[in-house]
């Protein structure tokens, strides 16, 4: 697999390079912006940052060059609504650091910011970026509370605060969800506009903590609420929510988003989804379906993928893939797993283009496709080692036959 | 008729039915159909390009052109698509935990007890499951429904053809054996050790395990013990009339649901389907089934499986896995997405794909591409051809199926889908399915499209 790209180190003069100085050549280029796609073009990287875009660039210093060989490069991916660096193993409770939930203010608590559990050192991380994962937006995870706290983007740059953009706010709008603030929907709502009416000084504070109103007023000063909500009637209501406390919201789910694709469109509110769904999951989602994505996109809504896993959020390409080989055009699923929930959420800009950052990847085949491989992962101009706990484990047991025991092999 | 032959064979060994649900599935109406221009994979290892397909009545009749074909023949030109035996799931909780999956509908775990032998799937399936139908547009035509993994002994499996149906008994396959579902670790010691009653240990779920199985041994003596007296009586009764008297009294031994289908396994007649994620804990049910003199079937989930890649095949047993699910619990986090094509590498190897979700059964054939070429990145060889087994033939293998189904030869069942482009794709798409011959979807014709009840009726008046 490696050995497909040719990765040279040419000592052309004696000026030594930067680490980040780098020259991706021959590369079929995704660039996600107004060039489209660019075949047979060079990549140059100075300092981290795409330097320049045109075929064959001459340069005349040690520069570190990667023959793309024609392969497809795009920027780093986007690994959805993730909690990656905050959960080791899902199951093993003491290693989760996402929500909260039976806390004995008995507040809800927007200022719960899941940033500060962030440990770029998981295992989840280098597994996710050497598919072609460069960086995810951290998720406050359903506890029992209507706001479940905040996040926002993180680069998986290995950074400890690689974080990019503002506060992103959580709220729970669904049935399935109710059951936890008093088993209806209605309480949602009912508590939502209490404690916005708090934030807002109309009311004396009985459910935010000073802290949670100055963090709700920082959301909506500079932030994002995501709202959960699947069902039609929902999602419109959260429209109507959004419209009345003049907030930047985004929908997550949205199974029966095409259903009301036209007053998303209105409202330009995006929509966070999983092509993958469906099936009627519950009375939420009676609605849900394949062309799902490719409805809200033919009818100008922002669509952002989302697999709804962490461990295995490399599956979002396949989402996207999915998306794109039931009706919506490939560009638009890349970039709704590429350069659009940046946008959507503040980061920087990920299309490819001078002055942009150096998060790049090469990969074997279309970037959409299940059998292609993410051969080089590039973040920040630097190439990844593309070694992962299960790289390392991988040849660890493809030896057949080993003398040793296998704890004798260490990659 | 049916019913009372089978309860004239088996009457005397256990007095007791031993098909109490029989299958009533027919297959829908067929005709001779030959698919031309198609590239082949024949489910067992072969690739033929531009070849042809011959369907009649309800099996397959040649690969290429009859000799002989019915005047009345349908003739599907793929138009150089693939065809492959339609898509067999060996690990589905379609019916058992249907959509929408509201706890009304949660019928997979009898979490009562950690055994639970007793239990039979079918009993919790419900037919009109809308997954089905999703699952046969992605080409899957036989699917094994199990019970869920809380108990070490979960119950009975059932296989089905995937037709829509207002019964399971319609759907059941013809002649399948029956599984046993059975699950190690994290699952069991976690749902009983947390209401402080055991298993709440690895070695307490194997000591559990033991002891059914000693049980069950001693329940076959029982029977066998009965059924020689009764011979002994019964010879005896040939001479005088009170020894045939003496006979008719001798009682039974008790009937037993749970202990029935352990015996049924320890007799050969049940598969075992193993739920089991750790290499080590793998290795120690193989020593167990020796203990008890067992056949095991299949390690389902297996995440570790690559790590015993040569002691699965040695005996003789599948791994039923997933192509990237890892870290959602501890058993699970040395998950590696070449788990599949290491298990496949030895000679014997029986690799399989499953789903184990609702989502993942619809797209087996995306499954099993990146499973497939995560092997070809590590070295290994393994061309389409070889990778579709893990998704026929094999899984037949492992459901006890695989003279019926699974492979594209003369006398199998004519269960075949027609794809519109190679399947290992994510733009791939079932385009036509058959089962035992009779087209029962097709994406271009909504009318051969099925739905559920469930969904009839369903968000009148929305659009867009």
């Amino acid at each position: 697999m490696k050995d497909k790209l040719l990765v040279l180190l040419l000592l052309l003069g004696s000026q030594l390079a930067t680490a980040q100085d780098l020259l991706i050549t021959n590369a079929t280029l995704h660039t996600q912006g107004k060039n489209g796609v660019i075949e047979n073009t060079d990549v140059l990287i100075k300092s981290g940052r795409i330097a320049r875009i045109a075929p064959r660039i001459a340069t005349n210093k040690m520069i570190r060059v990667i023959n793309a060989e024609g392969h497809h490069v795009t920027p780093a991916l986007f690994a959805g609504l993730t909690v990656s660096g905050l959960s080791e193993v899902e199951a093993v409770r003491e290693s989760v650091d996402s929500s909260y939930s039976e806390l004995y203010t008995d507040l809800m608590h927007p200022e719960f910011d899941v940033r500060v559990a962030y440990n770029p050192h998981s295992s989840v991380i280098p597994i996710t970026r050497v598919e072609g994962f460069g960086y995810t937006l951290l998720t406050a995870t359903r506890g029992d509370r209507s706001l479940t706290g905040q996040g926002g983007l993180v680069r998986f740059d290995g950074g400890y605060d690689s974080f990019e953009g503002g506060p992103v706010v959580y709220v729970q709008t669904s049935g399935r969800s109710a059951n936890k603030v008093g088993g209806s929907r209605v309480a949602h709502w009912m508590l939502l506009q209490q404690a916005f009416a708090e934030a807002d000084g109309d009311q004396d504070a009985d459910l935010l903590s000073v802290r949670g109103i100055e963090a709700l007023n920082a959301a909506r000063e500079d932030g994002i609420f995501v709202f959960a909500a699947d069902r039609a009637a929902d999602i419109m209501r959260v429209l109507a929510f959004i419209e009345e406390h003049k907030l930047e919201g985004v929908i997550h789910g949205g199974r029966e988003a095409w259903m009301v694709a036209g007053a998303l469109a209105e409202a330009e509110v995006p929509v966070i989804l999983n092509a993958l769904d469906n099936l009627p999951a519950d009375f939420d989602s009676l609605g849900a379906r394949l062309d799902n994505a490719a409805t809200l996109h033919e009818a100008g809504v922002t669509v952002i993928f989302s697999s709804g896993e962490t461990h295995n959020a490399r599956k979002v390409r396949q989402v996207a893939g999915n998306a794109a080989a039931n009706g919506m055009p490939h560009s638009a699923a890349l970039a709704a797993i590429s350069t659009v929930p940046a946008r959507v959420f503040g980061g920087e800009e990920r299309d490819i283009t001078k002055g942009s950052r150096a998060d790049l990847v090469i990969w074997s085949g279309d970037p959409l496709e299940v059998t292609s491989i993410a051969e080089q992962v590039i973040m920040g101009g630097i190439p990844d080692s593309m070694i992962s706990r299960q790289t390392l484990l991988r040849d660890r047991y493809l030896p057949e036959n080993p003398t040793l025991p296998r704890a004798y092999i260490q990659p | 008729m049916h019913r009372l032959f089978v309860a004239l064979v088996t009457g005397w060994t256990l007095a007791a039915n031993a098909d109490p649900f029989p299958s009533t599935y027919q297959p829908l109406p067929s005709s001779a159909t030959l698919i031309t221009n198609a590239t082949i994979l024949t489910g067992d290892g072969q690739r033929l390009d531009e070849a042809q397909l011959y369907i009649e009545d309800g099996k397959i009749s040649s690969i290429g052109a009859p000799e002989a074909p019915a005047e009345d023949m349908t003739i599907i030109d793929a138009g150089g698509g693939w065809v492959t035996p339609g898509i067999i799931d060996v690990h589905s909780h379609l019916g058992v935990y249907p959509s929408p999956g509201v706890s009304a509908h949660s019928d997979g775990n009898e979490a009562t007890a950690p055994v639970t032998a007793e239990v039979w799937a079918e009993h919790s399936v419900w037919p009109q499951d809308p997954g089905f139908s999703r699952a046969l547009a992605g080409g899957v035509t036989t699917m094994q429904i199990l019970p869920g993994s809380a108990n070490l002994f979960g119950g009975r499996s059932v296989t089905l053809k995937n037709v829509p149906a207002t019964s399971y008994q319609a759907m059941k396959f013809p002649e399948a054996p029956y599984g046993l579902k059975m699950a190690c670790g994290e699952n069991p010691k976690r749902v009983y050790g947390g209401r402080k009653q055991a298993p709440s240990t690895r070695m307490g779920n194997v000591a559990a395990y033991r002891a059914s199985w000693i049980r069950a041994q001693r329940y076959i003596q029982d029977w066998e013990q009965y059924e020689q007296k009764m011979a002994k009586q019964r010879a005896k009764g040939d001479e005088d009339e009170s020894s045939s008297l003496a006979a008719a009294l001798i009682k039974p031994p008790k009937r037993d649901l749970e202990l029935e289908t352990l015996a049924g396994v320890l007799r050969g007649e049940i598969i075992v389907h193993m739920h089991c994620y750790r290499a080590d804990e793998m290795l120690t049910i193989l020593d167990m089934a020796e203990e008890f003199g067992y056949q095991l079937g299949t390690f389902h989930h297996g995440v570790e499986a690559y790590k015993i890649a040569d002691e699965l095949a040695a005996n003789n047993v599948c791994g039923a896995l997933w192509a990237d699910w890892w870290g959602f619990k501890m058993e699970a986090y040395d998950g590696i997405q070449e788990n599949i094509a290491l298990v496949d590498r030895p000679d014997n190897g029986c690799a399989i794909v499953h789903s184990d979700s609702d989502e993942g059964i619809q797209r087996l054939n995306q499954e099993a591409a990146k499973a497939m070429s995560r092997g070809q990145a590590a070295g290994l060889a393994i061309p389409p051809e070889r990778a579709i087994r893990w998704i026929t033939s094999n899984a037949a293998k492992s459901l006890g199926i695989e003279s019926h189904t699974g492979t594209l030869a003369p006398g199998m069942m004519a269960d075949v889908v027609i794809w519109n482009q190679n399947p290992f794709s994510v733009y791939a798409k079932a385009q036509q399915v058959f089962i035992d011959g009779a087209l029962v979807y097709d994406r271009n014709n909504p009318a051969l499209q099925p739905m559920s009840d469930f969904e009839l009726g369903q968000l009148r008046g929305a659009g867009r």
